[in-house]
């Protein structure tokens, strides 16, 4: 939950109490909640003889404003989301990782090795990715689930059954997938009907939820939720009958991402972490505990099977193009950010 | 007690006279610290220019106040207008704060009242019984609001069991469990002060109305309610109050679907827009509400007291 999460990990295991006492060093995380598995966390614990402090956060903004309030200079790695290193690169809170710096840097699958949030890697690895649409409950719905229509124009048996992500990202991100035009549009007449759009398609939408996103489809509150696909399928493990959709006109993909904050107080363990992370077992243990995917080469071996062939993972061939959140300059911004203030007024 | 005790006070006041002022110290140190220094820095911030994602530049602008009263357009170059947008807002969460309170009033005077004509010693467990469910986490308090009030929840299937109502009612995501979910989260803060009055009541002058043949519905109305208003008037404001700034219950059972007050300033902040000068602004503005709220209770208890 929002703000309940916020918990101080103290990652000595039970039997270490006295060894981490006395550790060498000291490692200070700021995590999303529920994100990496406690063992993994042991483990570079001891293998470093390292004492591991967590602090965990619920969305990037919050991320974002912890740090420019002052937190700068307390952490040593966060892990922000594409858009946002892109941002916290642009405001100058990330530290750059010299070359050679990293042993294993080697082992960043190609694909992720110079994404446009982060050219070069400079500042950051890959942690997860996976993407976010939404999920359809099927006893509900038994049409064509694959369209942005499902969630912007929904057929009458899901009006007033909808949960979106409280997230302006994700939300008017969709909504400019929907209305095929650009995500930082500056045209104003485009502007105009995608306020429209949304003033319009909110009276279909019972909700605005990120944390719960998976319990009000597992609870059956929610017959159509905006949602991330690990979450997707936690949720029809657990006994939603809910299929996750691939829209034609597109969806989002995200990618989170370890990065090295300026001023880091422990920076030579900062770099160790990054390290162990890009060891393919490593990620991998992530990978099974996030249901998500890792970046790095060599991880599919040590991924649970299952995980693979998961229809959350898998887009059929007719699924429109995955698209990353686009961060927009000053000006534009402010006109999202007014678009969203009218959506939620 | 500064000027000591009714009796015999003076010989007191010396024992202190030279350490009073460091005996006040730490209070005064509390209060700089944790209530005016954060003020302090809120009403700053208010008139600073914002920094685009979050903080502030350090040069005076009336642009959060500016933002909050006037409209300027989807692309802020149309010609000023009445903002009606935040003033909305915080209609809304007054009015929800107010049904909340009203709810509480209605509820909790009654059980103020039960408790407080309970033989002495049982007045202790009675008190003890309200309060149980408060020493679980307001969090958890509200998400199982939820589960109760949910449409396959057991409040909704207990009806429809006994064939009160055929479709399951609606509730959450709507105004209504918004109202109840603060309704349940508030309702000792109204019990209690109630309940504190209504002890030190003296029956004997409802007895003595009755004695005089006045009706019991004119004894509650000008007997009883006028001698516990004092904690009445204290219930209502600590209902209200905490319940203008909430964002739990809008945010869990209301669905989030419309903002309020507490939760437009924590988009300020927490959210994509990062204006933290508004969002200081906003926070100026209510507290500023809630102070003319406060003084004019005062000055009314005042008036009735003289």
């Amino acid at each position: 939950m929002k703000r309940s999460l916020k918990a101080t990990v103290a990652a000595a295991a039970l039997g270490l109490t006295a060894s981490a006492a006395a550790a060498e060093g000291k490692l200070v995380i700021y995590h999303w909640f529920e994100y990496i598995p406690q063992e993994l966390l042991d483990r570079f614990s001891q293998e470093n003889d390292v004492e591991i402090v967590m602090d965990t956060y619920d969305s990037n903004e919050s991320l974002l404003a912890t740090l420019k309030a002052g937190a700068i200079g307390t952490y040593d790695v966060a892990v922000p989301g594409d858009y946002m290193v892109q941002i916290m690169a642009g405001e100058g809170l990330l530290d750059e990782i010299a070359e050679g710096e990293l042993a294993n840097k080697g082992n960043i699958a190609p694909e992720w090795a110079d994404p446009s949030f982060d050219p070069g890697r400079k500042h950051s690895i890959p942690y997860q990715w996976g993407s976010t649409s939404f999920a359809v409950n099927r006893d509900m719905y038994e049409g064509d689930i694959n369209t942005t229509d499902i969630l912007f124009n929904p057929p009458e048996e899901l009006s007033g059954k909808i949960n979106m992500l409280d997230s302006q990202g994700e939300v008017l991100a969709m909504a400019a997938l929907h209305m095929g035009i650009p995500q930082c549009s500056t045209d104003r007449d485009q502007l105009r009907a995608l306020n429209d759009m949304l003033q319009n398609a909110k009276v279909h939408w019972a909700s605005f939820n990120s944390d719960t996103a998976k319990e009000v489809l597992v609870s059956g509150d929610a017959a159509v939720g905006q949602i991330y696909d690990g979450f997707a399928a936690k949720a029809r493990e657990e006994g939603a009958n809910t299929d996750y959709a691939f829209p034609t006109q597109g969806y989002v993909v995200w990618m989170d991402n370890v990065v090295l904050l300026k001023d880091a107080p422990n920076r030579e363990n900062a770099l160790k972490f990054m390290d162990f992370l890009l060891e393919p077992e490593n990620i991998a243990a992530v990978t099974n505990y996030a249901r998500y995917n890792a970046g790095v080469t060599g991880a599919a071996e040590f991924v649970d099977p299952a995980l693979a062939e998961q229809p959350e993972s898998n887009p059929p061939a007719e699924a429109g193009e995955p698209v990353f959140i686009q961060v927009c300059d000053r000006e534009t911004q402010e006109v999202y950010d007014q678009i969203w203030t009218n959506l939620k007024k | 007690m500064a000027g000591g005790g009714a009796t015999g006070g003076s010989v007191q006041t010396d024992t202190y006279a030279g350490a009073r002022g460091w005996l006040l110290l730490p209070a005064w140190v509390t209060l700089g610290i944790l209530t005016l220094a954060p003020l302090a820095i809120m009403l700053v911030y208010s008139f600073l220019t914002k920094e685009f994602r979050g903080g502030v530049i350090w040069e005076f602008s009336l642009d959060a106040y500016d933002q909050f009263f006037f409209d300027r357009g989807l692309f802020g170059d149309a010609p000023p207008q009445i903002e009606w947008t935040y003033i909305g807002i915080f209609w809304r969460s007054i009015w929800q704060a107010g049904l909340a309170t009203l709810l509480s009033l209605l509820i909790g005077f009654p059980t103020a009242y039960f408790i407080a004509t309970r033989p002495e010693k049982q007045r202790a467990l009675w008190v003890f019984l309200v309060t149980i469910p408060y020493w679980v986490n307001l969090l958890i308090r509200t998400v199982s609001m939820k589960f109760l009030l949910r449409d396959q929840g057991p409040l909704n299937e207990g009806l429809m069991a006994l064939g009160v109502i055929s479709e399951p009612l609606t509730i959450v995501n709507t105004n209504l469990a918004v109202q109840l979910g603060l309704f349940y989260s508030y309702l000792p803060f109204m019990v209690l002060p109630i309940y504190a009055a209504v002890e030190r009541y003296n029956f004997a002058l409802s007895e003595a109305a009755a004695d005089l043949y006045a009706p019991r519905w004119t004894i509650l109305r000008r007997i009883l309610i006028p001698a516990v208003k004092p904690g009445i008037l204290a219930g209502c404001i600590l209902v209200f109050v905490p319940s203008l700034g909430s964002f739990l219950a809008p945010d869990l059972l209301g669905g989030a679907r419309n903002f309020m007050i507490g939760s437009l300033i924590e988009e300020q902040f927490k959210g994509n827009a990062g204006n933290w000068p508004f969002g200081a602004a906003a926070s100026m503005i209510l507290l500023t509400m809630v102070l003319i709220l406060l003084i004019v209770s005062a000055r009314q208890s005042q008036k009735e007291a003289r």
